[in-house]
């Protein structure tokens, strides 16, 4: 491994999240060719196009550095596509980290973008019996929001949690979201308002679930040498570690979509039953020499505001059992010692998937270099960003300034 | 004519209906549980094993968590006219140190259910044709009231 195994990011671009119904090309582009701009990088100078794929949006969605490159005009750029779920780009990530650190191009294009259909997530079509992902929904009539909402209810019967705790949650994202430009969801709301809106698994109420949204985010990452020559603005914000790991055997939390946890009947010895999450930033931060006391911000995939919650957590940022009373005191909140979620969240831009990830870094990026008016975590040096994708990925960038 | 009952899916469960238990596999080297059953490769990844015995998972445990769908699911879940909310429950089982999950029997709301009370497996439809009633596993608290403290 290199001895500095950060890059730069150069550029930074979205385009705004909301439910626009045009083909998901067209945010990718919007946001690609935002990121160059903010690059100040042509197109014809980037060496490698990472696309984050999506499932919805047939063959195009599947091969999506191809399709975003095609459409920017066929420059002979290297590409790959790659898919991770929710996690699809911190994967897109951590192909283009990966041939910059190996010296195989200067300076690469990473772009996400869906288009979401309306309401549940619905597995893909057909009569698929050997899917753990369709048989959930047929033998069990499992939603996406039905796992979220296990994780919620076990902190109420483990750890105290409230329900005005979850509702906290989304006030708290609703007011950092309230001034993004990109958020899709621009309205403060107040914790009756979130209790009164209607349960839909419980504990978890609708104004507590993230939406599907359409949108698209980019970035422009670089060698640090490439970075220097040309002469990137300050303060330089990098790259500093991506986790795309896995879980470790056995993992006894339930995940969706799967039936069961592993087993631990054949484990010997002690095993860790914290499950997969709290790997994903300790991956992030063992590879930078970074630690959860040095963040300024954090911004962590809150699916449902319980789930934040969990994250707080899983990223270290207090113990276990301890997420309610750092909520309560405001720490979590900007202003506080570590804001989490100051773009808002996935409360207030519902999840466009390949390009979740993605936005993530572009919101840590604008923080650091303080371009993030009205939501503005001052002098923020150190953030980390944090995301599980369906079928075990795992997903967390270390950012520093 | 009575429907003939048959399982929703093949091969997961016995139909057996007094007391009916899902069907998993264990392997014969290393004693890890799978739920559904596995045939290629052991999860476990200090092991080889390539052999795996089909065998009846324990038919009580104890809830790890739980919630419901106020709404409708939407297809491939077959829903009964109207709509009605039900349970879901992920289990623990002590001898397998695994978490199952399941439907929770209709009449069962999440105010009855709590952390760690006792479940048992049990049958019960999950939707009907003009010939068959498919069923599924479903549990059923083993006692009506609320168990004492979570764990
Ligand atoms: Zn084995």
């Amino acid at each position: 491994m290199p001895d500095d195994t950060r890059v730069a990011v150069l550029g930074a671009g979205m385009h705004p999240w909301g439910k626009w119904g045009r083909n998901f090309v067209e945010y990718g582009l919007v946001a690609a060719r935002d990121a160059l701009a903010d690059a100040g990088v042509l197109w014809e100078d980037i060496g490698f196009v990472s696309g984050a794929d999506t499932i919805r949006n047939g063959y195009p969605g599947f091969i999506a550095g191809a399709t975003f490159a095609q459409a920017l005009g066929w420059t002979g750029a290297r590409v790959s596509s790659c898919y991770a779920a929710c996690a699809s780009g911190a994967a897109a990530i951590a192909n283009a980290r990966a041939q910059i650190l190996a010296g195989l191009c200067d300076v690469a294009l990473v772009v996400g973008a869906d288009t979401t259909p309306k309401g549940f997530f619905a597995p893909v079509g057909g009569e698929r019996k050997d899917d753990p992902d369709w048989l959930r929904f047929h033998l069990l009539g499992a939603t996406n929001p039905a796992y979220f909402a296990l994780y919620a209810r076990r902190r109420m019967d483990r750890f105290g949690a409230t329900d005005e705790d979850f509702a906290q949650v989304k006030v708290k994202n609703a007011r950092h979201g309230f001034s993004n430009p990109n958020a899709r969801y621009r309205r403060e709301v107040t914790v009756e308002e979130v209790l009164a809106s209607p349960m839909v698994a419980d504990p978890l109420r609708l104004l507590e679930i993230c939406a599907t949204s359409d949108g698209g985010a980019a970035l422009v990452l670089s060698s640090l040498e490439f970075a220097r020559r040309h002469g990137a603005a300050d303060p330089l914000v990098t790259v500093s570690a991506v986790s795309t790991v896995t879980p470790r055997f056995p993992n006894t939390v339930i995940e969706m979509p799967n039936f069961s946890t592993d087993s631990a009947a054949g484990v010997t010895g002690e095993f860790d039953t914290a499950g997969f999450r709290p790997s994903i930033a300790r991956a992030a931060y063992d590879e930078a020499g970074i630690g959860p006391e040095d963040l300024d911000l954090a911004e962590v995939y809150d699916l449902s505001a319980a789930l934040e919650l969990d994250w707080y957590e899983d990223i270290g940022l207090c113990g276990e059992g301890e997420a309610e009373k750092l909520l309560r005191d405001g720490a979590t909140t900007l202003g506080g010692r570590v804001p989490v979620n100051p773009s808002g969240g996935l409360s207030c831009f519902g999840e466009a998937i390949p390009a979740q990830a993605i936005a993530q870094v572009c919101e840590c990026t604008w923080q650091l270099r303080g371009q993030a008016p009205g939501r503005q975590v001052e002098g923020a040096r150190v953030a980390v960003t944090a995301n599980q994708g369906l079928f075990g990925h795992g997903s967390s960038v270390l950012l520093t300034r | 004519m009575a429907k003939e009952r048959v399982p929703a899916l093949e091969g997961w469960f016995t139909m057996d209906e007094q007391a009916p238990a899902l069907l998993g596999s264990r392997c014969t080297l290393c004693g890890t549980y799978s739920f559904p059953g596995e045939t290629h490769f052991c999860a476990n990844p200090r092991c080889v094993g390539t052999e795996f015995e089909s065998v009846e998972l324990s038919r009580r445990g104890r809830v790890w968590s739980y919630t419901d769908a106020r709404y409708q699911p939407p297809p491939p879940y077959v829903p009964a006219e109207p709509y009605v909310p039900f349970a879901i429950a992920a289990v623990e089982l002590a001898a397998e140190k695994m978490v199952v999950m399941g439907q929770v029997v209709p009449g069962v709301s999440v105010e009855e259910l709590s952390v760690g009370v006792e479940v048992e497996l049990v049958l019960d439809t999950l939707y009907e044709d003009d010939d068959h009633e498919y069923l599924v596993w479903k549990w059923r608290p083993v006692v009506a009231h609320k168990a004492t403290g979570g764990r």
